[in-house]
């Protein structure tokens, strides 16, 4: 469990990154490590060289902005489950980080490195699909704005190129009447969820999003869908997946359990909101 | 004896202070250990054509790469097979390096050592290998059905076939007034210890001596083992295990491959050598544990007393069998716990699969056999419609009846008699402890609100302490402090703690003046090992009897100084007096000092023993049937194991709907006889009742049909974490003294993971009685996901 040979590079600057990377195909960004190292170790992945963007100045902020709250790429999920900015701005994002992983990983875990990951069992990159959030990245062509919905093309596979750096994500608040929920299944705290279900209930507009389910992060419009015909709509647009932890047949059924429930939560969130002012 | 001890262990290994053999020579430059890395099949079964390691050769940092062609002597031998048994007609043993097939993912193929571990794994990566791949054999079943070989010349998959039989089961059950058959399966779990396998070696040229440190449970054993395979005298190899960071069991087996390799490597390249194994490579090429198939039938009578029974059963022994029959055998005889029944007949097939090997992990075959036992107690006790503790209470064994020879043949090749015991008391304890004539009440009323709770039982006897001896040796110091020296090794027990107890009560001083020393060749060489829950029986009372041996010598030596008569003399805090004249006193250090005459004075306390200080100048100065020094050396060997017992009872909750399943209350009692530091022993039962809620929950070993284990990580093999265990574990003690040792200790090790699949299973099944009457629990461990699916089979 020792990783293949790499380079090593420790930019300062975006641009010294940008140009690490353009130099060098073999080349990946690490932020947290979280993901990548482990798969380093077990020679998974063997990249020819690493550009560590922790020296990079001004990529480890919250900051809020019109309409929601930026984070930085170096931001720790630990950083954004503690901050009460993104709590009382979007608090579906604090609910989700609370269930990633252990405490340990959540100090060195990147938020946005998360979202990059691309992993369909993450709970960041379904929040931010279900939240219709976006992700800034730099490259060779300098800074792009890449919205969620063309972020996520396949099974831990986004459309963040090769030689470009994901500079933050831009989370969008809740609105003041709206209420969120979250809720997920797994085998021992911490784990990978088996299933998991995210929903945010605004007026008529209901919507939820899977993670662990498909093999693709995946939102579903449930407006005016009646509790009982909820899960159906729902799985009609998933294709659950067994593995030697669940059966399909099992996550379908977590699916059909979690998805009333988690609506229901969120549609209460959401009138305590209404009646009590936010909270 | 009996109190709450504060461990001495526990400050260093808090601290981050024990020393394991991975800091073994480790220097602030890290030079002059050199590492070693392994190829390991990456096939279940292959046929091996060539090797080629040219490219390893001119590899940056790589010193040497051995293959199989490499090996000479008794290197080139098979591993042994170190317990025979005259059943185990097609043993079979791998090679240190496979010599032209491999039989699992992960066996051993090449062998290199290296600058670093990183060079090490990069050179293992160039080495090419051609294979003709063999269809795997996985699984019990389709090595039953032997379609494909493991070992071309053992038929039938079968290294062994065994029977046992007390009066005729069969002839019983078919007359018996009820008869019941079961089907039940345990899936593959390991041991898994935080450290896994580990071996660094020096070989020093000036003395022609090896030394050799190895995160082991048995230091005498790999001593020998190596002396062999490296054809040295036994004389020029010390064995030294340093704290060892878990075994569990998996670190009984030995030599692995690696411990023969590194020794052989330092002294060929003149440099000490380590291996280090990472976990990937200890799930793949340690060793795992349970996974059986069982068929069970039984005849019994209108009060569920058991006339009749009949077990068939199917051990998975992996790729190969070096330690023997032990796991299966164990099964078969501990299966009958604390019940008697008329007649019994076990019969077994050790089968062979292109997996792992499979050697004991605690409970080593009994958490099998209590499954098969208390699964056809609680079948029994639906069929009838009566209380399942009143069927468990007409099957035991009673009181009256200890000494019990159930007339079978113990792992130890004694016969299987119970020593002492009291199955109705615990009974009685563990109702009253878990509130077992209240739950129906608590069912109902959970069953009002939606929720389903269950409650189940498990009983268990264990045989602990098994032979053949341990020893100690017990060295007073002229400081007074007592060094104590025992041969087996510790894995973070606390034996440095208990045995420390045992010195300090029959000497007379204080703890803190007592170090323990275990798993040391130069301090102890005889000794067999830390498995079978044997270290508190077996070393317990060799230290007691060696503490015994070196308290007669010094009063002995202090009634002469103090010119009295040894039987008024007695020894408090190290000090030995006169009873009822305290006054006239000597320290257990000068006693020390007196014990061995000296010509030479060093300090001012060994000038009393020189030669013209003390001494008859008509008698030798050491008496002929004596030795010089303060010491007692004693070793304990018994008749044959004693028998430890349990009865655990779990509430659980499934969740109608997510089927998840929830432990609301572990209850435990739990007889070890005699016990030592309840503080330990209850440690002991939380840690296994931890590792058996992981057997009935979490873990298994999920190959596929190509032989890939796939989840060959902490992160999808499931150990629960201590998120996953109960709160609270409400523990109650019994203490039956076994009548074979000294203390009247039994051992507590492994009691915790017996029953705790079978309880759980018995809880789960009453939780989904109301809702599905017909669906019972045959399979352990089991997931949500798993429950889930047998229920859908059962509301079809």
């Amino acid at each position: 469990m020792k990783p293949a040979p790499f380079a090593y590079v420790r930019p300062g600057t975006l641009a010294e990154a940008v140009a690490a990377l353009a130099a060098d195909p073999g080349a990946k960004v690490l932020a947290g490590g979280q993901s990548l190292v482990p798969l380093l170790n077990m020679r998974l992945a063997a990249p020819t060289a690493l550009v560590d963007i922790n020296a990079i100045p001004g990529l480890d902020e919250i900051t809020a902005e019109a309409g929601g709250v930026r984070i930085g790429a170096l931001v720790r999920h630990a950083a954004v489950l503690a901050s009460p900015l993104v709590r009382r701005v979007q608090p579906l994002l604090h609910l989700a980080l609370d269930n990633v992983a252990h405490a340990t990983i959540r100090n060195r875990g990147t938020t946005v490195g998360s979202l990059v990951h691309a992993d369909a069992a993450g709970e960041m990159p379904v929040v931010l699909r279900l939240l219709g959030g976006s992700l800034d990245v730099v490259g060779p062509d300098g800074p792009r704005t890449i919205p969620v919905e063309e972020l996520y093309v396949g099974p831990l596979e986004s459309t963040v190129r090769h030689d470009e750096v994901a500079v933050s994500a831009f989370v969008p608040g809740l609105a003041a009447h709206a209420g969120v929920a979250f809720e997920e299944l797994a085998r021992r705290q911490g784990d990978y969820a088996l299933a998991g279900v995210a929903a945010v209930v605004e007026g008529d507009v209901v919507r939820a999003g899977f993670l662990s389910v498909s093999d693709l992060p995946t939102v579903v419009d449930l407006s005016g869908v009646a509790a009982e015909d909820m899960a159906d709509l729902a799985l009609a647009s998933l294709d659950p997946v067994g593995d030697i932890h669940a059966s399909a047949d099992y996550r379908a059924q977590l699916v059909r359990v979690m998805t009333p429930r988690v609506v229901a939560t969120a549609r209460e969130h959401a009138r305590t909101r209404t009646q009590g002012g936010t909270r | 004896m009996g109190q709450k001890v504060q461990r001495v262990e526990d400050q260093r290994f808090l601290r981050g202070q024990g020393r394991y053999t991975d800091d073994v020579l480790v220097t602030a430059s890290g030079a002059g250990v050199l590492h070693a890395a392994v190829l390991r099949s990456p096939h279940a079964h292959a046929r091996i054509l060539d090797i080629d390691v040219e490219a390893v050769l001119d590899a940056e940092g790589v010193h040497a790469v051995w293959t199989y062609e490499d090996l000479q002597g008794p290197m080139a031998e098979p591993l042994p097979l170190l317990i025979p048994h005259p059943a185990l007609t097609h043993g079979r043993t791998q090679f240190a390096l496979a010599r032209d097939e491999v039989n699992y993912v992960g066996e051993a193929i090449a062998f290199v050592v290296a600058e670093d571990r990183y060079l090490a794994e990069d050179a293992v990566a160039l080495i090419r290998v051609s294979y003709e791949t063999l269809p795997a054999v996985v699984g019990v079943e389709a090595a039953r059905r032997a379609e494909h070989l493991v070992h071309d010349d053992v038929p039938g998959n079968v290294a062994a076939h065994l029977d046992q039989r007390v009066g005729d089961a069969p002839a019983a059950i078919a007359a018996a007034a009820h008869r019941l058959e079961l089907d039940l399966s345990i899936e593959r779990s390991a041991c898994m210890p935080m450290e896994g396998r580990a071996t660094v070696a020096r070989w020093d040229p000036d003395t022609d001596r090896l030394q050799l440190w190895t995160s082991t449970q048995t230091s005498t054993g790999v001593r020998a083992a190596v002396a062999v395979k490296m054809g040295l005298d036994l004389g020029q190899v010390d064995v030294i295990t340093p704290d060892v960071g878990g075994g569990f069991g998996v670190k009984i087996n030995h030599p692995w491959p690696e411990e023969v390799l590194v020794p052989m490597a330092a002294r060929v390249l003149g440099q000490p050598v380590k291996f280090t194994e990472d976990r990937r490579e200890h799930f793949i090429s340690s060793a795992h544990e349970r996974g059986q198939e069982q068929h069970i039938e039984v005849g019994f009578d209108d009060e569920g007393r058991v006339v009749g029974l009949d077990v068939r059963f199917w051990h998975d022994n992996g790729a190969y069998t070096p330690y023997g029959l032990i796991v299966p055998i164990i099964t078969s005889t501990q299966l009958l716990g604390p019940y008697k029944p008329g007649s019994y007949r076990v019969r077994f097939d050790s089968v062979y699969t292109n997996t792992v090997i499979v050697t004991p992990y605690r409970g080593a075959g009994r958490p099998q056999g209590c499954f098969a036992m208390e699964r056809t107690m609680d079948a029994i006790a639906d069929y009838l419609g009566k209380d399942r503790t009143e069927v468990r209470a007409v099957n035991f064994i009673q009181p009256e009846e200890f000494p019990y020879d159930h007339q079978l043949v113990f792992q130890d090749g004694r016969p299987l008699v119970y020593d002492s015991g009291d199955y109705p008391a615990s009974l009685e304890k563990l109702k009253r402890l878990v509130g077992w004539d209240e739950f129906p009440a608590f069912q109902q009323e959970m069953a009002a609100q939606g929720r389903e709770v269950g409650i189940g039982l498990a009983c268990y006897v264990e045989g602990t302490g098994v032979g053949p001896y341990e020893g100690a040796h017990v060295h007073i110091e002229t400081s007074g402090k007592v060094k104590v020296a025992i041969g087996l090794t510790t894995q973070g027990q606390g034996h440095a703690t208990v045995f420390a107890q045992l010195v300090a009560d029959e000497l007379g001083v204080r703890m803190e003046d007592v170090e323990v020393v275990s798993g040391d060749t130069r301090r102890m060489a005889y000794s067999v090992g830390t498995f079978a829950s044997r270290a508190a029986v077996m070393s317990g009372s060799a230290v007691h009897l060696a503490a015994r041996r070196a308290k007669e010598k010094a009063l002995k030596v202090a009634a002469d100084a103090l010119e009295v008569d040894e039987s008024d003399l007695q020894i408090v805090d190290g000090v030995v007096s006169v009873k009822g004249a305290p006054s006239s006193a000597i320290d257990l250090g000068t006693v020390s000092v007196l014990s061995n005459p000296l010509r030479y004075a060093f300090d001012e306390a060994s000038q009393a023993a020189t030669q013209f200080s003390v001494g008859d100048p008509g008698k030798p100065p050491v008496a002929e049937d004596d030795e010089p020094g303060l010491e007692g050396r004693d070793f304990y060997s018994p008749d044959r194991a004693t028998f430890a017992s349990g009865m655990h009872a779990a509430i659980v909750e499934t969740d109608p709907r997510t089927a998840e399943i929830t432990i609301l209350k572990y209850a435990v009692v739990h007889d070890c006889g005699t016990i030592i530091n309840p503080m330990i022993v209850e440690g002991q039962i939380h840690g296994g009742v931890a590792q058996g809620i992981g057997g009935a929950l979490y873990e298994k070993m999920a190959y596929d049909e190509s032989g890939q284990l796939l989840n060959a990580s902490f992160m999808d093999f499931l150990m629960p974490y201590v998120t996953e265990i109960p709160d609270g574990i409400d523990v109650d003690h019994l203490e039956t003294p076994s009548p074979l040792n000294p203390l009247g200790i039994k051992g507590a090790g492994e009691a915790g993971v017996i029953p705790t699949a079978a309880a759980i299973a018995s809880a789960i099944e009453d939780a989904e009685r109301h809702s599905r009457p017909s669906m019972s629990i045959a399979a352990m461990p089991i997931s949500p996901s798993e429950l889930y699916t047998l229920r859908q089979e059962h509301t079809a």
